[in-house]
Formats: structure tokens, C-alpha cells, sequence
């Protein structure tokens, strides 16, 4: 275990370290946009990963919160930082209400009803005055931080969002490997058994869906004032879909795979934005070929993969003790 | 002429088919869900897409074929059914020893795959067809579209014919037990695999049937079917998925309390099957129908 969370920290430093150097040659609006998704789908992972629950409807967190954040910075001239705080904290309620909602029905069915809350929530943004409907809020300033800190720079805002990234990141780290963390672990294994433990696995349940949910707007919250825009696009059923592809593309349940998944994902559409609807055919495509073939996904398949290397040169090198002490005993 | 509660009753009745015809889909696709979740424990996120399958393809049976639309309501479900059985067999059956997540998660991405490409082919905007039986007729109170009461009318028959198959027949009675325990009915000489097979493509089918339904209504449009289908899970999970007249009670009630929110208070008709959702979900979580598990 100790082993374990030592190599997790070494990776991810050495992640840290490959962020700082990497604006030096890639385009930094796509690398914010990669970390501010990889963000979601860290958050989204803590459910799915870490207690079993797939939430078919995490866009309404990370739109939501969008919006949120746009209006307080655009429309009430809040600074910066404050607006993105607000966004996390109303994405944090919503995710309250939400998710005592959801948690009431496990499954397959708490699938269909975060997906329907979301679609309420969609169908809320484009009724509602402050989001402007289809349009949404454009030209979201981008104040100095704290007063001082000019993010209209886009190398600068870029280690804005690292650490954005990486205090959200080591949020979700901590609680997984906490006690707390365990408890989780332990629903998503056996949530009869839980329950007969004594453990209020409700209770855990929603606190775990409020930081999933909170992480989920933080990462809404940053993107909006990156792209200076909230729109529509952020709270359909769409976005959703998109979290889980990037997370199952990744690896469920491993700590690095969302990371991973993003930026594939990102990427990807990227590379294929001028071929249109296809990018949904192949987007599906990933997901038919993810489940069939490789359900624990890219980070997942390298940790099998290693693992399996590990057993095989354990076992040989028994082997060779055993060999050692016939040929001793002979 | 009068007034009902401050609504003209051509407003109110109007809305009222509507919510009717809406409901008529809900419980034909609800019904379709029910179906393949009892026998496969497989949520088909599919379903949407193969009802805008069912539309599309009777627009291109009339186009390419010249087959009407009475032609379509027969052949359309078998082929969209067929497309269904051979999914069925080339992924989900893959995926049966798994957790039903991983089930959901596949028929979500052929979802994409098959919209993706309907989008490619045809657009996003919706071809128009022609409504088969046109005109109508005045109630009074209210004109009705022969068209639209058809669709009633006929949707009401075919969920009840499922009903009657399901809970009546020899038929029925195979598929219930081999709900109840698979491995059992197996035991006795049935093929489970093969029977699970056609339950797929049957379910596939109805949301076909419905699509052929829906095509004079609306336009014939790639997206018709995503949208609807988030309804019709929210009908589902209202309902509970136990019972198969609870999902036809359920998906047709929806639509009327739908339709009759469009008069009363239209801002909220988007959401209000979200709402009686949460509102269920708190006070009876294993849906209106539904076993406590």
C-alpha cells in the first residue's frame, strides 16, 4: 500500500513536471482545455472508480457551474477567483439535491436518474434569462487574479489551471486513500455488507456524489473563464457521454487513466474537427470497441500489464529456488 | 363557447390529444425497455436510435421503394427488429457475465454510431412525409385528425396485444420464468439464448413500430429519437419496470399530465416528467409499480 501511494506520487510528479515544460511546445488553450477536462473526469471517476456509480449526468455540474461562474465574473463584475469559487459552490448544492435524489435507486437505474436530472437541468439553462439561451454568455472577462495576476496572458493563465488541476487532483487522491476512501471501496464491493457493518452507506454515498459533483464544477467553472464563454454545449446529455467515454477510454478506477482519457479524447476531437458528424460515429466506435475489448482501459491495461510481467519473474525466479534446492537436495 | 378554468376547450382538448399521442410513444418505447430489461438486465440506450431507425425507414420504403405506409407498419419493425437481433448477437450477448453497466455503456455507443451516421447521410434537419390518412373530423368541442387518433388507438392495441402476450400465453409464460431464473428454464429443454435473442429484436421492433408511428406526426429527423429517449427513461423509472401494464398506464398518464402542462403552465412542460421523477423517486423509490428489490 505505502509502496503503491509512493509510485503514485513519483508519477505524479513527474506528470507536474512534463505540465511545466509542456506549454514550451504545445498550444496552451489546448492544454488548459485538456486539464480542465481531465479535472471532470477525475471528479466523475471518484464515482464511478471509488463507489460504483455511474452518473449518466455529470454535465449539469460542469455546465451549470459554467454558467455560474460566467455571470458572476461577466455580469456582477465579481473578480475571478470568487466567480469560479461560486461556480464550485453552486455545482456543490446542486450536486446535494441531485444526489439525494439519485442515491435512492442503484444500478442501472441511478444511470437513468442523473441523466434525467440532467436533461431538467439542460432544459432550466435554455429557459433561463441569465444563461441567454442558445447564445450563452460570451465575452467573459478575464480579470487579473487575486488583483494582480494577469491571466489575459494565456502562458500565464496555463499555470493558473495546473494548479487548478493539481489541488483538485490531490483532493480526490486524499479522500480515495483515506478511511473514508476505504468505505467507499467497501459499498461499491458490497453494499449489503457495508450496510451490515453499520456504516451509513447512504450518507457516504452522497458526500462522496457532492465532490464529485463540486470537482465537476470547479472544472466547469475554470473552463468558462479560459474560453470566456458558457454555452449550451456544456450541460447536454452529450457532455455527459463525453466524461465517460474519456474515464472508460483511460481506465476506470485507476487514479491516472481519467487524465490519460482526456487528453486522448481532446485530441482526437481536435484532429478529426473537420470531418463533422463523424467524430460521433467514431466516438461510438471507441465506445463499442472499449467495452468489448479493453474494459479496463488504457491505464488499466498498462497495470495489468505490469502486474502480470511482476507474477511472471516472481514465479521464475521461484522457479530457480526451487531448481536451486532439488539440485541442493540431489 | 365556454371556458374551462380559464382555457378555451379547443386549447385544452387539443393539448389533451397531444399528450395523449406523446403518451402513446412513451408507453410504446417504455414498454420495448421493459420488455428487454426483464429478460436481459440490459438498459438499450439504443432504443432512441432504433425508433428514428423505424422512422427513417419507412420514409426510405416510400422514397426508394414505393411502399406506403400500410406496407411500412408491417415491414418496417421486422427489418429494424432484424438489425436488432443481429446486435444483439454480435455485441450485448458478449456481454451478459459482466456488470449491467458495461451493457448500457455499449448500447449507448451504438447509439452514437447510428445517429452519427443517419446525421451524416440525411442531415440534421427533418424530411417530411405524408400523413396516410388525412383530414378529420369535429367533435364539437374539438377537431380531431383521423391521423392522430389512429396512432392512439393503434399504440393502445399493440401495448395491450404485448400485455395479453406476456402475462396470458404459453409464450409469456417461458419468457416470465426465464426472468425469474435462466438457468432453470434452460434446465428444462428451453433455449434461453435464442429466446433472449428474439425478446431483443422484439423490443427493437416496438420502438420500430413506434418510429413508423411518429414519422407523418414529426419530421423524420436524426436526433428525433435522443431526446425522447431521456423521457422515456424517466417514465420507466416513474413506473418501475416490473409491470408490463404499469409501463402502458405510466407512459400514457405522462403524456396527458404532459399535454395538460403545455396549457396550464407551458414553462415548465419540458420538465415537469423530471419533476413527478424526483417527486416518485423520494416518496416511492421502486417506481409506482415496481417491487421493492
Amino acid at each position: 500500500m505505502a509502496g503503491r501511494m509512493n509510485r503514485d506520487m513519483q508519477a505524479f510528479v513527474a506528470l507536474m513536471a512534463l505540465g511545466l515544460v509542456a506549454p514550451l511546445m504545445i498550444y496552451p488553450v489546448f492544454l488548459m482545455k485538456v486539464l480542465c477536462f481531465a479535472l471532470f473526469a477525475c471528479a466523475f471517476n471518484l464515482l464511478i472508480g471509488y463507489v460504483g456509480l455511474l452518473s449518466f449526468g455529470h454535465a449539469m455540474f460542469f455546465g451549470f457551474a459554467a454558467y455560474i461562474s460566467g455571470h458572476t465574473v461577466k455580469v456582477l463584475g465579481w473578480p475571478t477567483e470568487f466567480g469560479i469559487l461560486a461556480g464550485t459552490a453552486v455545482a456543490a448544492g446542486l450536486g446535494l439535491v441531485a444526489g439525494a435524489i439519485a442515491i435512492r435507486r442503484q444500478g442501472i437505474y441511478f444511470a437513468m436518474v442523473t441523466l434525467a436530472l440532467a436533461q431538467m437541468v439542460f432544459f432550466f439553462c435554455l429557459q433561463a434569462k441569465f444563461t441567454g439561451g442558445e447564445d450563452g454568455i460570451q465575452a467573459i472577462p478575464r480579470r487579473p487574479l487575486f488583483g494582480v495576476l494577469g491571466i489575459t496572458n494565456d502562458f500565464v493563465f496555463y499555470y493558473v489551471v495546473l494548479a487548478i488541476f493539481a489541488i483538485g487532483f490531490l483532493i480526490i487522491y486524499r479522500t480515495i486513500h483515506s478511511p473514508f476512501g476505504q468505505v467507499l471501496k467497501a459499498i461499491r464491493e458490497n453494499e449489503a455488507r457495508a450496510i451490515s457493518l453499520g456504516y451509513a452507506v447512504d450518507r457516504f454515498k452522497l458526500i462522496a456524489f457532492v465532490l464529485s459533483a463540486a470537482l465537476a464544477g470547479l472544472a466547469g467553472a475554470t473552463k468558462a473563464i479560459v474560453f470566456q464563454l458558457a454555452s449550451l454545449t456544456d450541460v447536454t446529455w452529450q457532455m455527459s457521454g463525453e466524461v465517460v467515454l474519456m474515464t472508460l477510454v483511460g481506465g476506470m478506477g485507476t487514479v491516472f487513466g481519467p487524465i490519460v482519457g482526456a487528453a486522448v479524447i481532446i485530441s482526437m476531437q481536435n484532429y478529426l474537427a473537420g470531418f463533422g458528424e463523424w467524430v460521433l460515429v467514431i466516438q461510438g466506435a471507441i465506445f463499442v470497441v472499449t467495452v468489448l475489448l479493453f474494459r479496463r482501459g488504457i491505464v488499466g491495461e498498462i497495470l495489468a500489464f505490469i502486474g502480470r510481467a511482476r507474477a511472471s519473474s516472481a514465479a521464475e525466479q521461484q522457479e530457480v529456488v526451487a531448481d536451486r534446492q532439488v539440485e541442493a537436495g540431489g | 363557447m365556454f371556458d374551462l378554468i380559464g382555457v378555451p376547450p379547443q386549447a385544452l382538448f387539443g393539448q389533451l390529444l397531444l399528450g395523449l399521442i406523446n403518451g402513446a410513444f412513451y408507453a410504446l418505447l417504455s414498454l420495448g425497455l421493459a420488455v428487454i430489461f426483464g429478460l436481459m438486465n440490459v438498459i438499450n440506450f439504443t432504443h432512441g436510435a432504433q425508433y428514428m431507425m423505424g422512422a427513417f425507414c419507412s420514409y426510405m420504403l416510400l422514397t426508394y421503394f414505393g411502399i406506403p405506409y400500410w406496407g411500412a407498419l408491417v415491414l418496417v419493425p421486422i427489418i429494424v427488429g432484424a438489425t436488432g437481433i443481429i446486435i444483439e448477437r454480435l455485441f450485448i450477448s458478449r456481454l451478459y457475465h459482466l456488470d449491467h453497466l458495461y451493457g448500457l455503456l455499449l448500447t449507448f455507443g451504438l447509439a452514437l454510431i447510428i445517429e452519427g451516421m443517419f446525421r451524416k447521410q440525411f442531415g440534421s434537419s427533418g424530411l417530411p412525409y405524408t400523413n396516410p390518412i388525412p383530414g378529420g373530423t369535429n367533435l364539437g368541442f374539438m377537431f380531431l385528425p383521423y391521423y392522430r387518433a389512429w396512432v392512439v388507438v393503434s399504440s393502445l392495441v399493440v401495448c395491450l396485444g404485448t400485455w395479453f402476450m406476456i402475462e396470458k400465453t404459453q409464450l409469456g409464460s417461458y419468457l416470465r420464468a426465464a426472468t425469474e431464473r435462466p438457468d432453470l428454464v434452460q434446465a428444462f429443454g428451453i433455449n434461453v439464448p435464442r429466446m433472449i435473442t428474439l425478446t431483443y429484436g422484439f423490443g427493437v421492433g416496438l420502438a420500430a413500430l413506434a418510429g413508423v408511428l411518429a414519422a407523418p406526426i414529426y419530421s423524420v429527423n436524426p436526433i428525433m429519437g435522443a431526446n425522447l429517449i431521456i423521457v422515456v427513461f424517466a417514465v420507466v423509472v416513474i413506473g418501475g419496470m416490473g409491470s408490463i401494464l404499469g409501463s402502458i398506464i405510466t407512459g400514457f398518464g405522462l403524456g396527458v399530465i404532459e399535454g395538460l402542462t403545455k396549457v396550464f403552465y407551458p414553462e415548465a412542460s419540458n420538465t415537469v416528467i423530471f419533476i413527478i421523477m424526483a417527486i416518485v423517486l423520494m416518496l416511492r423509490p421502486q417506481g409506482l409499480f415496481g417491487t421493492p428489490k
